[in-house]
């Protein structure tokens, strides 16, 4: 059985205790609600996407600490970067969490930077859809502001 | 030490149990997660297994004698739950999936027959989803109203309006005993209660009938169902029970083989009852480990495990609320006597899903989440809670253990 302490990394349980980004955003910004009905957790995200950019993102919502802490990152990884580049990263993300279904559409030289320390969770696999909640929120928001 | 007052030896019986006495790593298994899923004795794992080495054959439907003696063994089963909970005939105990079917196939069955647009079924706030979204899903076919018994303070339900909101009703279905409160209901009240107005009383007893014991003619109920799985027998096997004559004034649930007496090409013939509301193959292993698991109940008896729990209660709220004081909130009646031993808390601020995590480091099994009853999450204010339940093979070294884990979970955050 691997430890918890693969789980909890201390940047993990940073940015739980002190979550970047959190908040809401007014209309017109495009808010997405995800939830995991196994755990009851539930994420917003709030997107200002202009001239194909995330000008800015903020999430609420509750759960646990690698759901929170994985949404957190996430923030701040995809705040002012071009849509394609955030797509990009989200199947990179994907990938590491090896729930990707499209293997080679992944660009390995994308630096995850502070949240190659989710690695972990995917040695604990009922964690894996708290790590991918924030995530899936986001390409699903992503999808909807496109056309 | 079981205790003084009990003829229960919780010691002895956990060694009936595999997986209870198991360990995972080198640390014991604390299984904590009863009201779940049950953990299966010995003679359960050995009736079933002898039954599929030496007995395995279909039943009802052919002559020679390895059938027969398995259609015996599957009767047999049959009448032993109707013992169980003293139903009147054992005619009146439908086998089905699960205590989830059941529900199902009353909804269905004696829903859209005696059910119109208009008509009122009263639930609680309490209820698990099996006994909401069925109605849910009538509500949405031919427009009858739900109606809902809400929570006092201490978690039992208020009973102050229950007259008016069973006026002109015609279903009152409710649970024993809450699956996540552990609070214990007052069953043969809430039966008189809906037939005082005419309306039928269902109780879901999936909670109650693993822990206590079950006399359905006392209830005066008109349907129950509970599941095998959570005590000691089984997953895949439920219990129906219902009075003769409601079960035989309904229309069939499912259709196909062993349901029917006659069929021709312009139309079918119910069988009797209980094959009637058993179409098709049923789980036949799992009908004869449940049997094996009423003889193994019976035999220890249900007052006795119901004693033990009564003594775990206790403890384990002592224990809970001393140690850790206002760091833990326990979601559930204080009086050991009204509730069950199944406990939701919150703890010190921890996710109950990182909690979870992190008692399973010491083997803690627990269930983490929102039990499959949303709308009372949402009444007491929680997304999400952690929940420890304990059954005839938990002792008081169990209750240390956890409170030991929960106390090293903070460590970490």
């Amino acid at each position: 059985m691997p430890g918890v302490e693969d789980l909890y990394r201390e940047i993990i349980l940073d940015h739980y205790r002190t979550p970047r980004n959190r908040g809401e955003l007014p209309p017109p910004a495009v808010c997405t609600e995800g939830n995991n009905p196994l755990c009851g957790d539930d994420i917003r995200i709030f997107l200002d996407i202009a001239d194909g950019v995330v000008r800015d993102v903020k999430f609420s919502g509750q759960g646990c600490s690698i759901s929170q802490s994985s949404t957190s990152m996430m923030t701040v990884a995809i705040k002012g970067r071009p849509v394609d580049e955030v797509r990009a990263l989200v199947r990179r993300f994907k990938h590491m969490m090896t729930l990707s279904d499209d293997d080679g559409a992944v660009d390995e030289s994308i630096k995850l930077g502070d949240i190659e320390a989710l690695g972990g969770v995917v040695k604990f696999p009922v964690r894996i859809k708290c790590a991918t909640l924030g995530w899936n929120t986001l390409l699903e928001g992503l999808n909807s502001t496109q056309g | 030490m079981a205790g003084a007052n009990t003829n229960l030896d919780a010691e002895k019986i956990r060694r009936d149990f595999p997986v209870v006495t198991s360990s995972i790593n080198g640390k014991p298994v604390v299984y904590l997660d009863s009201a779940n899923t049950s953990q299966k004795p010995e003679v359960v794992i050995d009736a079933m297994t002898a039954f599929m080495r030496e007995g395995y054959a279909p039943i009802n439907r052919s002559a020679y004698s390895l059938a027969a003696e398995a259609t015996e063994r599957y009767e047999a089963a049959r009448t032993k739950v109707a013992k169980f909970i003293n139903a009147k005939s054992s005619r009146e105990i439908v086998f089905t999936k699960n205590a989830t079917e059941a529900l199902n196939l009353i909804a269905y069955s004696w829903g859209r027959t005696n059910l119109k647009r208009g008509d009122v079924v009263v639930l609680t706030h309490m209820e698990h989803h099996a006994n909401i979204v069925p109605w849910q899903m009538l509500q949405q076919e031919i427009g009858i109203e739900l109606r809902w018994v809400p929570l006092t303070a201490d978690f039992q339900l208020d009973l102050s309006s229950l007259a008016s909101l069973l006026a002109g009703a015609k279903v009152f279905s409710f649970t024993s005993m809450s699956n996540v409160l552990g609070t214990i209901n007052p069953v043969e009240k809430l039966c008189a209660a809906a037939h005082a107005v005419g309306a039928l009383a269902i109780v879901d007893a999936c909670q109650s009938v693993p822990h206590t014991p079950t006399n359905v003619q006392a209830w005066g109920a008109d349907f129950t169902m509970f599941s095998s799985h959570k005590m000691c027998g089984p997953s895949g096997v439920g219990v129906l029970w219902g009075r003769e004559e409601l079960l035989e004034a309904i229309p069939p649930f499912l259709g196909g083989g062993n349901m029917i007496s006659e069929v021709r090409l312009d139309g079918f013939k119910c069988a009797e009852l209980p094959a009637k509301f058993e179409a098709g193959t049923p789980p036949i292993t799992e009908v004869v480990g449940l049997g094996a698991a009423v003889d193994y109940l019976s035999g220890i008896g249900m007052a006795n495990v119901r004693r033990h729990e009564v003594e775990m209660s206790s403890y384990v709220l002592e224990n809970l609320t001393s140690r850790f004081g206002d760091e833990i909130t326990i979601h559930g009646p204080r009086n050991p006597e009204l509730r069950g031993a199944t406990f939701s808390f919150a703890f010190r601020g921890i996710h109950p899903h990182d909690l979870s995590q992190i008692l399973d480091q010491t083997n803690v099994c627990v269930r983490a989440g929102h039990h499959c009853a949303k709308p009372l999450m949402k009444i007491i204010g929680a997304n999400a809670t952690t929940r420890a339940s304990f059954y005839l093979y938990n002792t008081k070294a169990d209750a240390d253990a956890l409170a030991n884990a929960l106390d090293s979970a903070s460590d970490i955050f």
